[in-house]
């Protein structure tokens, strides 16, 4: 196996979708997952984003479950922090009212986070740990490495910002947001001429907030993912090299942590001011 | 990048996430946050009053630790005068009852002192009976002799 196979190997996901024959099956190759086109899932993704959402949840559930407003025990300490540091965050940057952005940053951070946390795995344990199976052909861990992923959450938050725009400054007011400024003028006939091209100016803005939402997220794990495959191939070389990448590796995973924190965190704060702007009048 | 159904469907798994975290999970937490929040408060409202209370009851006991104090001062002292009074009065009652005692003493030694006398009178006369009798080497007819003999007596 070449460098170039390795590393393309290990950007592959797991895709389940029609065969060009016409049956369904996973794809054996980059190329086959491709042909499988729009109608055709990542598995590995699916799995991981669920079982860490399932994670996340029952940590929280039990917590939940069993709060007590008396003296907290460790673990609802734990959450409780994570929640007040939430809270405030919303605090600080939500003017309006709305019960739901907090439990939402709260979702963003945490799911997030462990998305970004199996970063930090070795990028072949996990696929060797089931060997053998069909399922170990193609294994991405990371599911915030896939645009898939990143876009359906800023999505959902922009489907939010669209939603709560409306409901709270109505048709006409959002719409008078997005075609009277920035560019204003008493003037009747400046105005009618500033309306397409305020228009266009707020609409790229506003096209640009999930994009750039989303990719940032996507942008940084894929890097970080990449750095680790690129580690990982020292290993196929000599022993030096390969006791080399390990402390490579090592100081890498150290920084990553930072980042991953980092990087969950900026996409639940963006979320939270998306959702401000889409609550506040200009 | 490959964008497929993926995308559709962690859409769902997102929305059905936040849902469950914010009926399951923020409610019930923020739920205790905020209890906790008022117990916290109430705590410490209550600590306030406790301790305006307790200066309140220092100053009550000072007050009642001071009138109390004057209270046996006056006690003490009254006590003191009753005592020196009595002592007096016991003083008093000794002396006129010493006093009365003397007198009496007094008045028997006095009445013992003229008995006794009397007593030697007589003995003294027989005595000088008995010595003229001897020296006149008879006897002294007593009825003769009465006269001279009383008149001795009374000399005695």
């Amino acid at each position: 196996m070449t460098s170039t196979e390795f590393i393309r190997h290990h950007l592959t996901f797991l895709t389940y979708g029609q065969q060009p024959d016409g049956s369904w099956g996973l794809a054996h190759n980059a190329a086959e997952a491709k042909a499988m086109g729009f109608w055709a899932v990542h598995v590995d993704t699916l799995f991981w984003t669920v079982v860490l959402a399932l994670i996340c949840y029952a940590v929280l559930r039990s917590v939940a479950k069993n709060v007590s407003s008396g003296t907290p025990a460790k673990l609802q300490n734990f959450v409780e922090w994570n929640v007040d540091f939430i809270n405030e965050n919303v605090r600080s940057s939500f003017s309006g009212k709305n019960d739901l952005v907090a439990p939402l940053a709260l979702t963003l951070f945490l799911w997030i986070f462990m998305m970004n946390l199996m970063d930090l795995l070795p990028v072949d344990l996990l696929p060797w740990l089931i060997e053998g199976s069909e399922l170990a052909e193609f294994q991405r861990v990371v599911p915030t490495a896939d645009p898939n992923l990143t876009f359906a959450l800023a999505l959902d938050v922009f489907a939010l910002m669209l939603f709560y725009s409306i409901k709270i400054k109505g048709v006409s007011g959002y719409a008078s947001e997005l075609t009277l400024q920035p560019f204003q003028s008493k003037n009747l006939v400046l105005k009618l001429i500033f309306i397409p091209i305020n228009l266009i100016l707020e609409l790229v803005s506003l096209v640009a907030k999930p994009i750039s939402h989303s990719l940032r997220l996507f942008g940084n794990m894929y890097a970080g993912e990449m750095i680790f495959i690129l580690i990982a191939l020292m290993y196929t070389t000599n022993p030096v090299l390969g006791l080399l990448g390990g402390g490579l590796q090592f100081i890498w995973a150290l920084f990553h942590i930072l980042i991953i924190t980092l990087q969950a965190f900026i996409f639940m704060v963006l979320t939270i001011v998306y959702l401000d702007m889409a609550h506040s009048h200009h | 990048m490959n964008i497929n159904l993926t995308l559709l469907i962690e859409m769902v798994v997102f929305a059905v996430f936040v849902m469950f975290t914010m009926k399951f999970i923020w409610t019930p937490i923020m739920a205790a946050l905020d209890e906790r929040q008022t117990r916290i408060a109430d705590g410490l409202a209550a600590a306030e009053r406790g301790k305006r209370e307790q200066s309140l009851a220092e100053q009550k006991a000072a007050e009642l630790l001071r009138e109390t104090k004057q209270q046996t001062a006056e006690l003490i002292n009254r006590g003191e005068k009753r005592a020196s009074e009595i002592v007096d009065q016991a003083k008093n009652d000794a002396r006129e009852e010493a006093e009365r005692i003397l007198t009496a003493a007094r008045a028997e030694i006095g009445t013992e002192i003229n008995k006794a006398r009397e007593l030697l009178r007589g003995q003294v006369a027989e005595l000088s009976v008995l010595g003229a009798e001897k020296i006149l080497e008879r006897e002294i007819d007593r009825r003769t002799h009465d006269k001279m003999l009383n008149d001795l007596l009374t000399q005695l």
